[in-house]
């Protein structure tokens, strides 16, 4: 479903997550199956058949405020939008990954799950990471192994969107995109 | 990688120019207005909530706004069916374009219905809308809230991506099929290469093809990592979209654009192949046909917005008729990818030589592809499929095993019952 400003508070100040690996090439199909959705395409109801198909323990223990840690061309595969609100509806706030796959990064942004581009070759299962909304990106930090992880920045048009906590919020307010971003 | 104003651009970047209003260049982020969008019925539903919750009340431009009903086609329960009945009541309101179910492939309908001109923007929310590249068109996948937040405004931000340049030199062989060269791209380039890039394909080998040919190219280019995989205009375009006009509007890059990446692919010395089922949460890996003949096959799909073209259905009954028929083992599944498809079969008596033959012929659509209708296989069963990709679970049956390869192959497969080299048959 889509998600509005309820979310808006979540990117906005820090906040800490236990880090939950995921390996490469983790395609839409993995994150919730596409037959899962001709019976519905409410997040909350997909939520119990997250990564069913990859790693169904994985998919049923991850807690509200977890992190998800993957590695290269996350999300690849389908445009499907379940993939994002349904990693959203399990409660986390944001994917690190070495890359996305660009549907799935514009859909993350629009749906307010931040997508943040970095190296996670560094990070462990369970580690702790603390992340702070910068004014062009974000800053995370890894409190077990007492380290910053060095992230992209993201581009002025990325940061509003993610301050209105989504695209919905964005054009509710806007009701435009500006000529000049 | 800075560019000055006015220098020499890429297809991609003179498209998004042309669409900003502005000469821009790769890295720059710019607000489109967007040419024609297309949703399915497994995006539309969620880009009307998306729309509605954006305050929406009326669409943009109905004209350039396409539904499709094809990924559940027909539905096969009542959920599904209040989905669809949703899209209906929209369209019916909004005035936008409907195809409903049995009409086919949205991305077939938007080249075969001419919802699509060389040099136009046009997004559709689904992957494999860069299908329509083959038209010279940036085309390009989205998710349903982008999809939506084209509704609302007619237009859409975007980062203007770096190019590759695919030259394909030679001929293809008779043998060989625009499949085999998709492929064997998409072994040859490293996804995290081809990522949030454009394909430009150029070269005697890309003249040489036809268009059905090209756009199983621009369609493959989402499979290989890319966001869109665009032809130059000629009259082939033209004609097969039957818009004499369009080669005044069509785009060409400029002589000393700047590519992050060549990649040259010889089609005279191409040979079949094939992608293996993935293990392991891998992305699939894509071998010379050769390396796994003779693995025993229980299903061959021949369908989908990949392989699912007259000309894809034509190249594999000929190595149908020539092997005599399909093996009886063999369950064959054939889905047309749109009515008109459908109707030239049966026009040219195709559609009665599949029949005879025992395949069973299911509504134009998404079909078997994704698993949500049509003929599912079963546990540990082996599929041999003309679509474009193989995700484990993608059939509807994470327990199958899928390899993709060319309709011949396929046909090839169908005849003997295991994975065979289609070259051996004709
Ligand atoms: S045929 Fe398959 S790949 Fe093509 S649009 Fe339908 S589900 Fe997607």
């Amino acid at each position: 479903m889509a998600r509005t400003d309820e979310n808006a508070g979540d990117a906005a100040g820090a906040f800490t997550g236990a880090a939950r690996l995921v390996g490469d090439d983790v395609n839409t199909d993995y994150i919730i199956s596409s037959r899962r959705k001709r019976v519905t395409i409410d997040a909350d109801a997909l939520r119990e058949f997250l990564f069913e198909d990859y790693d169904k323990n994985l998919g049923a223990s991850i807690q509200p405020g977890e992190i998800l840690v993957a590695g290269r061309n996350f999300g690849c595969g389908s445009a499907m939008e379940v993939a994002v609100t349904v990693v959203r509806a399990a409660g986390v706030p944001c994917v690190l990954a070495k890359s996305f796959a660009r549907a799935y990064y514009r859909n993350a942004i629009n749906n307010g799950l931040m997508p943040v581009i970095c190296d996670t070759s560094t990070i462990d299962e369970g580690d702790r990471l603390e992340i702070t909304m910068l004014d062009d990106g974000l800053n995370v930090i890894n409190l077990t192994k007492d380290s910053p992880v060095e992230t992209a920045s993201f581009s002025p048009i990325i940061m509003d969107i993610l301050n209105a906590g989504g695209i919905t919020s964005y054009l509710r307010t806007h009701g435009d995109f500006p000529e000049a971003i | 990688m800075t560019k000055t104003n006015g220098g020499p651009a890429t297809m991609a970047e003179k498209i998004l120019s042309k669409h900003c209003g502005r000469p821009c260049y790769a890295g720059e982020s710019v607000v489109c207005r967007v040419d024609a969008a297309m949703a399915t019925d497994g995006s539309a539903p969620m880009a009307i909530d998306y729309f509605r919750a954006m305050g929406g009340e009326k669409l943009a431009d109905p004209k350039a706004l396409v539904f499709a009903l094809d990924h559940y086609a027909p539905p096969d329960n009542p959920a599904t069916v209040a989905l669809q009945d949703r899209i209906r009541t929209f369209s019916a309101e909004q005035g936008n374009i409907l195809y409903d179910i049995g009409a086919g492939i949205g991305h077939q309908l938007m080249i075969e219905r001419g919802h699509v001109r060389p040099g136009d923007l046009v997004v559709g929310a689904d992957s494999h809308a860069v299908a329509y590249g083959a038209a010279n068109a940036f085309a390009v996948g989205v998710g349903s809230s982008d999809l939506a937040a084209v509704m609302l405004t007619g237009k859409l931000w975007f980062r203007v991506p770096e190019s590759i340049r695919i030259e394909l030199t030679g001929k293809l062989p008779a043998s060989l099929d625009a499949k085999d060269i998709a492929l064997e791209i998409n072994r040859t380039l490293d996804p995290q290469d081809a990522s949030y890039r454009v394909l430009e394909f150029t070269g005697e080998g890309a003249v040489l093809l036809t268009f059905e040919e090209r756009m199983l190219l621009s369609n493959m280019s989402t499979d290989a990592g890319a966001k869109a995989g665009i032809f130059d205009a000629d009259a082939v375009t033209t004609t097969y979209l039957k818009n004499q006009d369009g080669l005044r509007h069509a785009i060409t890059a400029d002589e000393g654009a700047v590519y992050a990446k060549h990649l040259s692919i010889d089609l005279n010395t191409l040979t079949p192949r094939l992608a293996r089922p993935p293990v392991g949460g891998q992305a699939a890996e894509i071998v010379e046909l050769g390396q796994d003949v003779d693995t025993p096959v229980d299903m061959v799909y021949l369908g989908t917005c990949t392989g699912g073209r007259q000309s894809d259905l034509e190249s594999a009954l000929r190595v149908l008729r020539a092997g005599g028929g399909k093996h009886p083992r063999v369950q064959l599944v054939v889905t047309p990818a749109s009515d008109k498809v459908y109707a030239g079969l049966a026009a040219d008596g195709m559609l009665e030589e599949f029949i005879k033959m025992g395949a069973l012929m299911m509504t134009p659509g998404c079909g078997s592809c994704c698993g949500t209708c049509g003929a599912i296989p079963g546990d540990e069963k082996v599929v041999i499929s003309a679509a474009n990709r193989n995700f484990t679970g993608r059939m509807g049956n994470p327990k199958a095993r899928v390899f993709l390869a060319s309709p011949a192959a396929c046909a090839a497969a169908a005849v003997t019952g295991k994975i065979t080299d289609p070259r051996t048959i004709m």
